[in-house]
């Protein structure tokens, strides 16, 4: 029988085992999943799993289990491969069955031939993924679920004898705590990969520690030396990095859409055979029409070095609802657990939006409106969509941001430590008419290359339009403009196919910051009047996150990814004040109020009972949140008097 | 070369064999117990044919035959050399594929099926290594003539007998066909056809799998299931009925048939590995084409030693290099002469899954095609085509000095037939193509629902619920979703006659225009978005583009032809510029696009229904203006809007609360509750795309005089205060909305009740876009001439008024403006501005009775 350690690190042999005992019959493949499900059930044991999001690829070993956590961004098309396949042995005629599921090759033995035309032969169908990690992950994210992952390292550690030759220098931790909460995670981590790597692949066992650490921190992948063009790996965002992946879906992969958020448990397949496929391929492209049929760019593409985009044949997939470590994944699940977290939390939840509100308000110049606006956004997501029109999106415009100063950095900086994921759009005419923005299919390679716009739900987007200068916006430039305003009015994005368009919906919280009020539409503008003008906004911005605690700062992020997941209702009761109220209104002047203007008190009203944690509208939220728009539009309306004025 | 192409040709020697196992019949039962077999006459011409030589002397001979030798000889041949019915006439399935061009009957020369592929000799050479002896074996049934090809249960002799039946015999009166131009449908269909072969030679026979399933269910099946053993025999059995026709003819090469409309699989993402080696029909788009890829088919051999030249032909995808010259006996010494070997075309293509197919947020699929021969460059990227083939899969082997082998298999479609759906589009009604297959039960339950009473006002409601009332804009939107019937006087001098209604709407901005025009964009196939800001009229209608790689002229179409028989939504309408709105005058009156750009003169169809939304100029409405006034549109181009509807904001209370109420409702409701309580939008779309296709009212007697009555009636209202208020374009109007209500009845004949509705419908619109706010009186002429009768009046008397204030001042040469103005003012009534006086000076110089130069007002 396996013991622990076996199906993490050798799943295909408990795969064959369960193989073998039920051959006969096609209930392996269930019972293979089963087996795994059970595993992972077990107290932490996912977190024993090494994640492809932490541990570079080349310190994993081959064919163990890992998890991964990403984006679908692109799909290819269904494979058909050999799931159970028979091999002969020319000299004794033994006849040996094997199982091709989760495999890219059909592996046999030294004096063994694969029999093509045998009757046992089955095949079967699986799809593959292009899949890379979240767009835009927060740092913290990324540091937070590689450190709740102790036990793995741990229990790798106790296992196999540790590394004497390398010890974790601790005390370098304290002091970079303060400066640079991004670098952090990168050399914490490659501490743990130093001793992961040094006692879990005997390939790399005799490494130099200390080539590691280099190696790690600098981040980048290890370019295979023959392959002499750089690929590229398709990332939705500039500038980001991680391993992008190839992942094998066996089942229900009807049920996975692309710019989905999945957790894939699978068995890692790094073969380098993969990689001879491709130069044996294009070599003799040339001579067999057959192979030529692919071009060699699409050859490039779709079965990249291995080295470079390993494969993941997937066990077990979930969808996941966000990506916030500190949660538990599913909250959905009628587990005590979760419950009891979720209580947990709720009952301490208004000092920590108190705390949170004050935070905001002090990143925001002194602006409590303001503040008070951005955790509306911040935990606004679209709950349904009718007909064509989303609901519960909330579009901010910040207008009067300082230009000067780097504020509108700042105020990003700050907000990519509360949300999981995040992207700053600099709104330049440069950057309009030369970024990528809508993904579109590239029909040579056979992939839709992605663009900026390619994000998960519940990204953050905070487009920073202070640095926009006059000037001329070529085509591509007016093509980003109202593939952004689509984005915002309709939460959807139209995918460029060439010779058609195809809508993708979204789920992106969009805050706009700006001087006057934005070129794109926004669902509410709110003008920014600060209190203080601090002289030095980098040494305040950057004072105000060191004061808060690290719990503190958890706890927000916990509190804004939560309170998105509620669930929320209008009593009948309620009802009927806000017709009254609205009749009321519009009786004494129409003008003011029309069904837009509800909308928006609507929207504001929900979230506004969510983030105090209130699942139904109560008739003192409603007034509050009449309350709050009323300040807002006061404040626009002085805004543009005072304009009017200086003109 | 040879030596080379041997390596990666080894493995699709494997390759062929791969490719059964995956059949469903294959794997169930193990291959040894089943026997190919071919009529005992067949399995003798079996052997030898492959590779005799002979064979292909004769064949060249027998070409040049074809063309040299008088037409006497080969009739004379036949009742001396062939018996017509046997099949080795015509060679077995089996033999038929060698690819050898060798004499069929009367020396037209059979033609090698690339499309079929070469997976079928793996079983060929199965059979060799059995053993001829065991070759024939009766299975199944206890009759004992009932013998099948290997692996199947195809009997050839039964399935050519009854594929001739079929041909003989099939006729379907009610079928019709776009090609079936010329055909006399109460004939057996494909007797015809194979006389239009006779004419035309072109040896290609098209069936209709359709047509084949409903005279033979079990043929149809074995085709589907078997299509490398069917096809062939069908091929047999076409040509024995031709050549027995038309003795005479001369064809290129023998008839091929190429079935088409395989029920099989429509969607490709919906093929599986049982798909593998059947017959399957799918639709998609054609993105990518190779370059045409020379294949061999037989390899010419030449020793370098004794000249000696020996024939190879392709086996199983591989060239066998003889090792030995036969002649001379040296090893090694053969050499291939690329010259004279032979090569067939073959295409790579790729298709894509059509975007209809699409389930939302995902992907498309794409898959490989194979044209071979004459199918190559049949389709160009971006075509729109149903592809009928067989699919494939092939194992790839990863390295051939490891054993190993990718566990993946490389999957493609051997095209048979093409069939492109939209190349007609642009230049007829395609009716036919066009139409969406219903289910019979959809059918069904469309029909059912279109006999409930309150169809109408259900189906408006159904249309874009989260917008809230605003009923009758969603009544007309309705109606033009539906469109009136096509009515053709081409004949008469006048043209098509516009079926499409239009209609703009107009109103206070963030009264949900966007989101209706939005809504509608989605509903519809064939629906068009653009703003009115962003698009020019080059991009409303068509421009030239030359194409980067083979430098030429290509016609790239917008929005409005690419909304052809859909519609085109068109928002912020009043920031669109002139020359963009100009095109519009064309494309909504006479439905058509004139282009004449680059040397392409054209005019193509752009049948498009047009939804436009427009702001008013000041932001807000003024309800003291008129529509012409709040929007600033040309009336030239209003006039060409059958309904104007103004969406303002309503004051009143009952509404405000009805719509608090609803919008709250869309801030708790789950989704499920607010799918459950109206229409699905699928169903909506269905219903409206089966009676666009399927009802063609017509006027009833009834019907005809009530819209007469509306007409005079119209007409009567306005003349009594001396004002026209209705033109023929309103009665045009009329009769489309009328012709769209009885749509939404599926009703054959247009009756009163339509009528009223139009009638109801359209005064509602007209009430509230060409309501005079100085009178209160509904005024066409707003809408036509861009000013009502009243105003017109008002100027009329006011220069009455000033001509009789400058008489009586008595015999003046010249007066001052300020002064006239402030004479004027005084002894009017009313206020009089300075535009009005000054309009007033203008219609009296046209009067040729004064002049203004400046501020002097001289008399003349």
């Amino acid at each position: 029988m396996p013991c622990v350690g076996d199906w993490l690190n050798s799943p295909l042999s408990i795969v064959q085992g369960i193989f073998a005992q039920n051959v006969p019959n096609s209930g392996w493949e269930k019972k293979v999943t089963e087996y795994f499900k059970e595993k992972l059930k077990e107290n932490n044991a996912t977190n024993w799993v090494p994640s492809l999001n932490d541990v570079p690829v080349h310190y994993l070993k081959p064919n163990s289990l890992v998890k991964f956590r990403c984006m679908v961004q692109d799909m290819f098309d269904p494979e058909f491969y050999m799931g159970v396949y028979e091999t002969v042995d020319p000299n004794t005629n033994a006849r040996v069955l094997h199982f091709g599921k989760y495999r890219d090759v059909a592996e046999c033995g030294p004096q063994q031939e694969i029999d093509l035309n045998s009757s046992q032969t089955v095949t079967s169908e699986r799809q593959t993924f292009y899949c890379v990690p979240v767009p835009g992950e927060s740092a913290w994210v990324k540091e937070i679920s590689f450190l709740t992952e102790p036990a793995y390292v741990s229990a790798s550690q106790a296992r196999v004898s540790p590394s004497t030759s390398y010890t974790p220098s601790r005390h370098k931790r304290s002091y970079e705590e303060d400066e640079d909460m991004d670098l952090h995670p990168s050399k914490q981590k490659e501490q743990h990969l130093g001793e992961s790597c040094c006692c879990g692949s005997d390939i790399h066992g005799c490494v130099e520690p200390k080539r590691l650490e280099t190696e790690a921190s600098a981040g980048h992948h290890v370019i295979s030396p023959n392959c002499s063009p750089p690929l590229d790996l398709n990332f939705p965002l500039p500038g980001e990095k991680g391993p992008a992946c190839l992942v094998k879906v066996y089942e229900n992969w009807e049920s996975f859409k692309v710019n989905d958020v999945l957790e894939v448990f699978g068995i890692l397949s790094v073969d380098p055979v993969l990689s001879i496929v491709n130069s044996e391929e294009r070599d003799s492209s040339t001579l067999d029409p057959m192979e030529c049929m692919d071009t060699s760019e699409e050859q490039r593409v779709h079965s990249p070095p291995a080295s470079l985009v390993p494969r993941i044949h997937v066990i077990l997939a979930q969808k996941l609802q966000h990506i916030n470590p500190l949660l538990p994944a599913c909250l959905n699940e009628e587990e005590s657990k979760t419950c009891e977290f979720v209580s947990n939390f709720m009952s301490e939840l208004s000092p920590v939006r108190a705390e949170l509100l004050g935070f905001l308000t002090h990143a925001l110049l002194g602006d409590s409106l303001a503040a008070e606006y951005l955790i509306l956004h911040l935990i606004s997501t679209v709950y349904a969509r009718r007909d064509v029109l989303p609901l519960g999106k909330f579009t901010v415009n910040l207008s009067g941001c300082p230009r000067s100063s780097a504020f509108t950095e700042h105020l990003y900086r700050l907000i990519q430590h509360l949300v999981p994921a995040s992207y700053h759009l600099r709104m330049s005419i440069e950057s309009m008419n030369h970024s990528r923005f809508i993904p579109h299919k590239d029909y040579a390679a056979n992939r839709l290359v992605s663009g900026l716009l390619q994000l998960a739900s519940n990204t953050s987007l905070v487009i920073d339009e202070t640095q926009l200068e006059q000037g001329q916006l070529d085509t591509a430039g007016v093509h980003n403009v109202t593939a952004l305003g689509n984005l915002i009015t309709w939460q959807k994005v139209d995918y460029d196919f060439n010779y058609h368009r195809m809508e993708f919906p979204c789920n992106i919280n969009v805050l706009i910051t700006s001087e006057g009020r934005s070129l794109l539409p926004s669902d509410c503008q709110v003008h920014l009047q600060p209190q203080i003008i601090p002289p030095n906004m980098e040494e305040y911005m950057s004072s105000l996150l060191t004061a808060v605690l690290p719990s503190v700062l958890n706890k927000f992020r916990i509190y804004l990814t939560l309170l998105r997941l509620l669930d929320y209702s209008i009593s009948d009761e309620v009802t009927k004040a806000v017709e009254e109220d609205f009749v009321e209104m519009r009786k004494n002047n129409p003008e003011s109020v029309t069904a837009d203007d509800l909308h928006k008190m609507l929207l504001v009203a929900r979230f506004l009972s969510l983030s105090a944690g209130q699942t139904t509208l109560s008739r003192e939220r409603w007034l509050r949140a009449k309350q709050l728009e009323a300040l807002r539009k006061a404040r626009l309306q002085q805004q543009q008097s005072v304009n009017g004025n200086e003109l | 070369m040879s030596s080379p192409a041997s390596t990666p040709s080894r493995r699709r020697g494997k390759r062929g064999r791969g490719s059964n196992p995956p059949t469903p019949q294959d794997a169930r039962s193990p291959p040894s117990q089943k026997r190919r077999t071919d009529d005992s006459t067949s399995t003798g011409d079996l052997q030898p044919m492959p590779t005799s030589p002979p064979a292909d002397v004769q064949s060249s001979g027998a070409a040049d035959a074809l063309f040299s030798s008088p037409p006497q000889f080969r009739h004379s041949a036949i009742p001396l050399d062939f018996d017509i019915s046997s099949p080795l006439t015509y060679g077995t399935p089996s033999s038929r594929v060698e690819g050898t061009p060798r004499s069929g009957i009367r020396g037209t020369p059979v033609r090698e099926r690339p499309d079929l592929g070469s997976a079928r000799k793996a079983r060929q050479v199965d059979l060799h290594s059995d053993g001829l002896a065991e070759d024939v074996v009766a299975t199944e049934q206890s009759l004992g003539q009932r013998l099948v090809i290997w692996g199947t249960d195809v009997n050839v002799a039964s399935c050519k007998e009854r594929f001739q039946r079929f041909l003989q015999r099939f006729i379907d009166p009610l079928d019709k066909e776009d090609e079936d131009i010329g055909l006399d449908l109460n004939e057996p269909r494909y007797m015809q056809r194979l006389q239009e072969i006779n004419m035309v030679g072109e040896p290609f026979l098209n069936v209709n799998c359709d047509h084949l399933r409903s005279f033979d269910e079990n043929l149809y099946r074995q085709l589907i299931c078997y299509p490398q053993e069917v096809i062939p025999t069908f091929d047999m059995a076409a040509n024995e009925i031709f050549f027995d026709r038309y003795p005479d003819s001369i064809l290129e090469h023998q008839i091929q048939v190429r079935p088409y409309n395989a029920l099989k699989t429509r969607n490709m993402r919906n093929l599986n590995p049982e798909d593998i080696d059947q017959l399957i029909t799918i639709s998609g788009m054609v993105i990518r084409s190779s370059q045409l890829i020379p294949e061999m088919q037989e390899a010419f051999f030449r020793c370098q030693v004794c000249a000696f030249t020996t024939r190879v032909e392709i086996d199983r995808g591989r060239i066998a290099e003889p090792s030995v010259c036969k002649n001379c006996n040296t090893t090694h010494s053969m050499a291939l002469i690329h010259n004279r070997s032979m090569f067939s075309d073959k295409q790579m293509i790729k298709l894509q899954e059509s975007p209809e197919d699409m389930p939302a947020g995902q992907t498309p699929h794409t898959v490989a095609l194979f044209a071979h021969n004459d199918l190559v460059d049949k389709v160009q990227p971006g075509d729109r085509v149903n592809v009928t083939g067989i699919y494939r899969a092939v194992p790839i082997r990863v390295n051939p000095r490891v054993s190993s082998v990718n566990s993946v298999y490389k999957t493609h479609i051997d095209v048979i037939h093409y069939r492109k759906t939209d190349s007609k589009r642009l230049h007829c009604v395609d009716e036919e193509t066009e139409q969406k297959r219903f289910t019979e039960e959809r059918v069904e339950m469309l029909k059912e629902l279109s006999k409930k009473a309150d169809i109408y006002e259900r189906l408006a409601l159904a249309l874009a619920p989260s917008i809230y009332e605003h009923e009758d804009i969603k009544k007309g939107i309705l109606l033009q979703l539906f469109g009136g019937s096509r009515k053709d006087f081409t004949h008469t001098g006048r043209g098509n006659f516009r079926a499409e209604i239009n209609i703009l709407l107009c109103g206070d901005p963030g009264t949900s225009k966007s989101q209706l025009l939005q809504y509608v964009y989605n509903l519809v196939p064939r629906g068009q978005y653009t703003s009115g800001k962003g698009s020019s009229a080059v991009g409303l209608t068509a421009y030239v583009m030359k194409d980067p790689e083979t430098r030429q002229l290509v016609l790239q179409t917008g929005a409005l032809v690419l909304s052809d028989n859909g519609i085109c939504c068109i928002d912020e309408f009043d920031k669109m510029n002139e020359s963009t709105r100009s095109v519009l005058h064309e494309v909504m009156e006479q439905q058509t696009l004139s282009i004449a750009k680059a040397g392409i003169i054209c005019q193509l169809n752009a049948r498009a229904s047009i939804l436009a939304a427009a702001n008013p100029i000041e932001s807000q409405w003024n309800p003291k203006k008129t529509t012409i006034e709040n929007i600033q549109l040309p009336h030239t181009l209003l006039s060409r809007f059958d309904l104007i509807f103004l969406m303002l904001d309503p004051r009143d209370e009952a509404y405000d609360r009805r719509l608090a109420r609803h919008l709250v409702s869309l801030y708790y409701q789950s989704e499920e509750k607010m799918e459950e309580e109206y229409m699905d939008m699928a169903v909506l779309r269905d219903y409206i795309a089966y009676a666009r296709g399927y009802v063609n009212p017509r006027l009833g007697e009834e019907a005809s005089q009530s819209l007469i009555e509306a007409y005079v009636d119209m007409r009567k209202i306005g003349s009594g205060k001396g004002m026209v208020s209705a033109y023929p374009r309103q009665l045009e109007s009329l009769i489309r909305l009328a012709e769209a209500h009885a749509k939404v009845r599926f009703s054959e004949k247009v009756e009163t009740i339509d009528v009223e509705e139009a009638k109801r419908l359209h005064r509602e619109a007209l009430k509230q876009s060409a309501t005079d706010p100085r009178t209160g009186i509904v005024d066409i002429s707003i809408l036509t001439t861009g000013m009502s009768a009243t105003a017109r009046k008002r100027k009329e008397e006011l220069a009455q008024a000033l001509r009789k204030l400058i008489q009586s001042k008595g015999k003046t040469p010249s007066l001052k403006y300020q002064q006239l103005l402030d004479d004027l003012r005084a002894q009017s009534e009313t206020a009089i501005t300075k535009e009005m006086f000054e309009e007033a000076l203008r219609a009296l110089a046209d009067e040729d009775f004064l002049t203004v130069t400046g501020k002097t007002v001289r008399l003349l």
